[in-house]
């Protein structure tokens, strides 16, 4: 058994490295179908981060009646009971302090001297303190609204949801179809991909069709005879996987500072890095996964007795 | 002395193969071969040789009939164990079938892999078959690089480096200019004299005629002679 498997290796191993021209066209195929995965995976972590932005665009926010002083400690009180609905995904707490701070810098008095002043005589009488909360899926808004209109301390708040609700749904209905269109698309590259590289992979060893009726011939059994193909399809892949690994790292380093131009807090190459581990993985797996099947699938109908 | 006994290693049983489009390539064919006997096969192209050497290799399986090797029918033979039932025959063809890329020594190896030798069989073996068929200043070549003879040897040497019970020839001088034809006819009967049973397919009348051997020849997939010392007669 290990002789076997140690002759097998050692054959696969002379092959692909007599067949030169052959092994160079499997390896290219296998770059090209590396490269696709891990596109798709670089691509969902872009489209995943441009998602999140939009998404932190929609939220609810509870304001608190003018006509009732409420104090912060209920203020707060208010949030710990919100943040136990199991809907609420963040919630963040405005002080009244923060919000003129906030309301200020937006409009600087050189600019809105109205606006400013209104807020400065009219700051110290209204509460501008509020509660800002965001859920997981669209649809969970309606949910939480509902809750604070029927909640212990509805006479207290305002909430500000009805009148953002279509834009509120506009984002997250904008966002599943990106999910969907993202999907879709990675399906389709991906079937693309094994097909071409099984395609490529079965055309490389049709030439070996007629030595592997001599093989049989000789007496060889059928896994000492694929064997060898499937530690073709291994090494292909491994090779291929290291040439994606540097071609990867050399863009995502050179294409960060342009991407971030494009998209600010979006590190292409920090993102590369802190994911380096699941990119080697995806990059080995999909190589050595596609080497091995595509030889299996393709030498499969020559070793039919 | 004891005498020992010669039984029946192959046995053709009314063996008829038809291939589509009703081309028959044999009909009713029987007959035995007794182990170490040295049989010639002889017809014109298309009688049938190639067709009973490939039903023997289990290349392909009869339309009628049973063929027996040991006793046992190989008509019958599961999937899985019809690569050891071809390590027990060495085979010789007219195409020489040597893998291309692999060198003059590892195609004779691999005989001798596919059977789980050890590696120290293996050197011992190879440099010893290389010396007897010639080759050994070739052991390093692939087959693109030698002539049709030193092919032709190789081949041999690969089919008898695993000691089998019986070879098969299939027109192996079909390519060979007349001083190498001589060359292999003289191998394969050394062979049988080291007691294999060689079955030689051949339409060559001078290699018949000087061999004196056993001759059974076809014509139109029908055995219309079976001769124990037998001549080329068409």
């Amino acid at each position: 058994m290990f002789t076997s498997l140690k002759r097998i290796i050692k054959s696969g191993w002379k092959s692909f490295f007599r067949d030169r021209g052959l092994a160079a066209a499997t390896v290219f195929i296998l770059v090209l179908a590396i490269s696709l995965a891990t596109s798709l995976f670089l691509f969902r972590g872009v489209s995943q981060f441009i998602i999140s932005l939009i998404e932190q665009k929609a939220d609810i926010s509870v304001y608190f009646k003018q006509e009732v002083f409420v104090p912060e400690e209920e203020i707060l009180k208010i949030k710990d009971e919100l943040a136990k609905i199991p809907e609420v995904k963040e919630i963040e707490y405005i002080s009244h302090e923060e919000a003129v701070k906030k309301f200020l810098e937006r409009y600087p008095e050189e600019r809105s001297p109205h606006i400013t002043r209104g807020v400065k005589e009219t700051g110290g009488v209204l509460n501008l303190a509020s509660l800002n909360i965001k859920a997981a899926e669209a649809a969970q808004y309606a949910a939480i609204a509902k809750f604070l209109e029927t909640a212990p301390f509805k006479n207290l708040i305002d909430v500000d949801y009805y009148p953002r609700k279509p834009l509120i749904e506009r984002i997250f209905s904008l966002t599943s179809t990106l999910n969907r269109a993202f999907l879709l698309f990675s399906i389709i590259l991906a079937a693309a991909a094994i097909l071409i590289t099984f395609n490529t992979i079965r055309l490389a060893i049709y030439n070996s069709g007629e030595e592997i009726k001599i093989q049989r011939l000789v007496g060889a059994s059928n896994w000492f005879i694929r064997g060898p193909f499937l530690v073709q399809g291994v090494i292909s892949g491994v090779i291929a996987g290291l040439i994606c690994l540097l071609i990867f790292s050399l863009m995502s380093r050179g294409l960060s500072l342009k991407i971030e131009t494009f998209f600010p807090g979006l590190n292409i190459f920090q993102f590369f890095v802190s994911n380096f581990w699941t990119i080697v993985l995806i990059q080995f797996a999909t190589g050595i996964f596609l080497g091995v099947v595509s030889s299996f699938l393709a030498t499969r109908r020559y070793l039919k007795a | 002395m004891r005498l020992k006994l010669k039984y029946n290693m192959i046995k053709f049983e009314n063996v008829t193969k038809i291939y589509p489009r009703n081309t028959v390539a044999l009909e009713d064919v029987s007959f035995e071969i007794r182990e170490k006997e040295f049989v010639s096969i002889v017809g014109k192209s298309g009688a049938g040789k190639t067709t009973l050497l490939k039903l023997l290799l289990v290349e392909e399986k009869p339309t009628r009939g049973r063929i027996f090797f040991k006793g046992k029918d190989i008509t019958k033979i599961k999937s899985g164990k019809l690569a050891g039932f071809r390590r027990e025959i060495g085979a010789v063809f007219q195409d020489y079938k040597l893998l291309p890329s692999k060198t003059t020594y590892e195609n004779i190896a691999y005989a001798l892999e596919v059977i789980g030798a050890l590696e120290e069989e293996i050197s011992r073996d190879v440099p010893k078959v290389l010396e007897i068929v010639g080759l050994t200043e070739r052991a390093n070549n692939f087959p693109p690089e030698l002539s049709g003879g030193e092919r032709q040897r190789a081949a041999i040497a690969r089919a008898l480096i695993h000691r089998p019970e019986v070879i098969l020839a299939d027109e192996p001088t079909g390519n060979l200019d007349p001083y190498h034809t001589l060359d292999i006819i003289r191998l394969l009967l050394k062979i049988q004299e080291m007691g294999t049973t060689v079955i030689l397919a051949t339409h060559n009348r001078e290699i018949i005629n000087s061999l004196g051997k056993r001759v059974i020849t076809l014509e139109k997939g029908r055995v219309v002679r079976d001769e124990e010392r037998g001549r080329f007669i068409l």
